[in-house]
């Protein structure tokens, strides 16, 4: 456990000192900002129209986009890089279990990711003020957990995808690859296979689809439960290629 | 201590190393010795815990490298050929989280020792991308120092270093090889002559040889070869030097000097040296061409080359 906050600290301090993390910051920060300011101003000016004011879903919506792209940045170097500096071979010498050095990293990127949404909860203060009643305290809870759900598995996936690279821009590609199946590719066959078995299969996998109607307010168990095995996958499957790299 | 047994590492088809069994006890500073791409850097990293032999096992600190690794890590300090560091990192903030690594209890008082022990004290607050090469190997040779270790396995520690800290770097690890056990691997053979107990040469994966410098010495080459240069032509000497009692071998080399041999233990320079000086010739120098590690090894390498063929 130690030795997992060890590196999880290093590797939290060192996204402080990486420009990668800064545009990463940057791009999702703005990006949520422009969204949510022009969200505002289109709502205020047609109030009329619409009877419903704009939820939590309008900020963590494009956040969920935007890690899309962020996370794979985030996590291409977490292990490729130590591979092609060297810097592994004085990791696996250390008396630490690859099982603790991948934990540690992967914590290390997700505190990291935690740091930029929790910068995020400004909007839902704004909201509730401009707002009447306010927003919903329950739904902005679960949009909360979704998204860090989401960034958990996202993160893992991209540290699997680190371990079996030694180029940071092959694990980058991978990890969006696999993200890209996992957030929109795998329902996509729904639409036309007839099979139900198949198709409720489908949808259990699909982190779209969970992710969205946790976003409306909805939570059942397997929606916390999937993408925990989810991540947890991802850092055995890392842990393993660690593994396999010393008996290579 | 360090206890190899039958040490065979393949990669895919190729064999890297084969059969090494070797021992160094605790006091003793062993080379390894080999050209590029002789194995020692394969038979370090099993013996560091990174990667698991193919056939054979090993024993370091008392510890088994497969089954009890990280007991073995516990113990090992390692300096890789390409040193670890973390360039935005300071040293200090390096060594720290490696000491943390480590559960090194009072931690920062390890890391200052271990830079008191480097020379680097000043420069703990420095970030490791503003370190010289040198400075670099020094910060990697304090990772390797931090926790005391009983066992010491250093790659190759010196490429990259200036004479003077070449020489200080010997001394560090002389200081330490006293009481703990010291691997290092080198393709400089002055260096492994004045630093180790003993020598291992390796080359394609085998032992070709292991002994104490001066015994690998002594064994290959029965006598000492010395050349002698007088001023002008050289040519009606070498009968005059030939006759003396105890020269052997000795012959004219194109640049007009005289290169002769005479067993160890029984040296003929004064004699000659006199018998110089009364044929009327100007003797200018006496240059002793003894075999050095360099030859030694060469002969070995070659040896083991012709024998294939």
């Amino acid at each position: 456990m130690q030795n997992i906050w060890t590196i999880a600290r290093r590797e939290y301090r060192h996204y402080f000192t990486s420009p990668i993390a800064y545009i990463v910051a940057l791009l999702t920060l703005l990006t949520v900002g422009i969204y949510f300011v022009v969200i505002i101003y289109y709502v205020t000016n047609q109030s009329y129209y619409s009877n419903t004011a704009p939820g939590i879903d309008v900020i963590i919506g494009p956040l969920a986009t935007v890690f899309l792209f962020a996370s794979p940045a985030m996590t291409m170097r977490l292990l490729a890089d130590e591979q092609r500096m060297g810097t592994l071979e004085l990791l696996l010498t250390t008396p630490i279990k690859d099982g603790e050095l991948v934990v540690g990293k992967w914590l290390g990127s997700f505190l990291f990711m935690l740091t930029i949404i929790a910068i995020t909860l400004v909007y839902p203060i704004v909201l509730n003020k401009l707002t009447s009643p306010g927003i919903d305290q329950g739904v902005m809870v679960s949009a909360y957990l979704a998204i860090i759900l989401l960034t958990a598995v996202f993160l893992a996936i991209g540290t699997a995808m680190s371990s079996f690279f030694s180029n940071q821009f092959a694990a980058f590609f991978a990890t969006f690859a696999v993200l890209i199946v996992f957030w929109w590719l795998i329902r996509l066959p729904t639409f036309i296979v007839q099979n139900d078995s198949i198709n409720n299969i489908l949808n259990y996998l699909d982190l779209n689809g969970r992710f969205n109607s946790m976003l409306a307010g909805t939570v059942s168990l397997s929606d916390i439960i999937y993408p925990i095995s989810l991540t947890a996958l991802g850092l055995f499957l890392s842990a393993a290629a660690v593994d396999i790299r010393r008996w290579r | 201590m360090i206890r190899a047994t039958g040490l065979t590492k393949d990669y895919g088809p190729r064999r890297a190393i084969e059969n090494l069994t070797f021992e160094a006890k605790q006091g003793e500073v062993v080379g390894f010795l080999g050209p590029n791409g002789a194995g020692k850097t394969t038979t370090m990293r099993i013996l560091t815990g990174y990667m698991p032999p193919t056939y054979g096992t090993a024993q370091v600190a008392g510890f088994d490298v497969i089954g009890e690794s990280l007991e073995v890590r516990r113990r090992v300090g390692y300096l890789p050929e390409t040193v670890p560091l973390y360039p935005e990192m300071t040293v200090f903030e390096y060594l720290k989280f490696m000491a943390d690594l480590r559960h090194l209890p009072n931690g920062d008082d390890m890391v200052d020792a271990a830079l008191d022990l480097v020379h680097m004290e000043k420069r703990a607050d420095g970030y490791i991308s503003n370190l010289s090469k040198g400075m670099r190997q020094r910060v990697g040779l304090a990772q390797a120092l931090l926790h005391k270790p009983e066992v010491l396995i250093l790659d190759e520690p010196t490429i990259g270093l200036d004479p003077a800290q070449v020489v200080e770097f010997r001394n560090t690890v002389r200081d330490v090889g006293k009481e703990r056990t010291v691997l290092l691997s080198t393709h400089i053979l002055s260096e492994a002559q004045q630093l180790c107990d003993r020598v291992l040469i390796i080359n394609k994966g085998r032992i070709v040889a292991e002994d104490t410098p001066e015994n690998l010495q002594s064994r290959l080459v029965g006598s000492e070869h010395v050349i002698l240069r007088v001023k002008g032509e050289a040519d009606d000497l070498l009968p005059i030097v030939a006759k003396i009692d105890g020269v052997q071998n000795a012959r004219l080399l194109p640049d007009g000097t005289i290169e002769f041999q005479f067993a160890s233990g029984s040296d003929v320079r004064p004699e000659v040296a006199r018998a110089t000086i009364k044929a009327g010739y100007d003797l200018l120098e006496f240059h002793p061409v003894g075999l050095s590690l360099e030859e030694i090894f060469l002969q070995l390498t070659q040896d083991n080359v012709r024998k294939e063929r």
